[in-house]
């Protein structure tokens, strides 16, 4: 494998049709590389949770992937409209999903925790009006 | 156990994807991100959102297997997406609990503890 793999998405907004694509397009990649099942599993889960935040809440974003022998990084950025309370937006439960988007079974207020929580490294900047950016990383042991 | 012979043991309709899949045990709700974090690989999810989410959060989190319940249909983009990716989706006319349970059974699975 090369020292570094750059992988580059774009998350288009409000298609719940194609939410996922890069997610299941990552761990294709991930699993060729021979990277331990378990931080395959993680990563998908933190991506995918990331690609229906953006596709729900920011009218779409961008998505970098870096690939190395020790861990997969990815950020989300998005010029959504960003997020006034992260503490309060960060617990379960909590959710702002319009019920269009409930009634397909999204909207549990579980997107930022998943993320958190399948994620070995967790950063969230945002700010009102101009967007949200977040830095996940998932360690290969 | 395998799912062509759960579904068989069960009764379950065979909708989509290739019958390759062992089963070992069994996660029930329609809350995408819940199943996302929640259900474990190998488990038969029980469910009754039929769209195409559902077989990619399925086809993300390696389920074995989608049983979509209460007799409700899958949508065809969902169809189209098990086939793609692999996703094997069967249906069943019983509630989720009852298939649920009714798998579970016929998985020998133990009680949870209280």
């Amino acid at each position: 494998m090369p020292d570094c793999i750059y992988l580059h998405y774009t998350v288009p907004g409000d298609d719940f049709t194609r939410a996922g694509e890069a997610s299941a397009d990552l761990k294709l990649r991930l699993k060729k590389l021979g990277i331990p099942p378990e931080a395959v599993r993680k990563v998908s889960i933190a991506l995918y949770e990331g690609e229906i935040n953006l596709a729900i809440h920011a009218h779409g974003g961008e998505i970098d992937v870096q690939i190395t022998d020790d861990a997969v990084c990815m950020t989300l950025s998005d010029q959504g409209p960003g997020i006034a309370d992260i503490p309060l937006a960060m617990s379960e439960g909590y959710s702002t999903a319009p019920d269009e988007v409930r009634s397909l079974g999204f909207g549990a207020g579980m997107g930022l925790p998943n993320m958190k929580k399948y994620s070995d490294e967790f950063d969230i900047q945002s700010t009102v009006g101009v967007g949200t950016t977040i830095k996940m990383a998932v360690h290969v042991d | 156990m395998k799912t062509v012979d759960l579904a068989v043991a069960c009764g379950f309709t065979h909708a989509a994807g290739e019958q390759a899949h062992l089963v070992h045990g069994i996660f029930a709700g329609d809350l995408l991100s819940w199943a996302m974090g929640r259900a474990k690989e190998g488990d038969a999810w029980f469910t009754v959102m039929g769209n195409v989410n559902t077989v990619a959060v399925a086809a993300l989190a390696d389920c074995a297997c989608v049983v979509l319940c209460h007799g409700a249909e899958w949508d065809t983009i969902a169809l189209q997406k098990a086939k793609e990716q692999g996703v094997e989706l069967y249906c069943s006319p019983l509630p989720e609990f009852e298939a649920a349970y009714l798998a579970a059974a016929k998985l020998n699975l133990p009680l949870p503890q209280a």
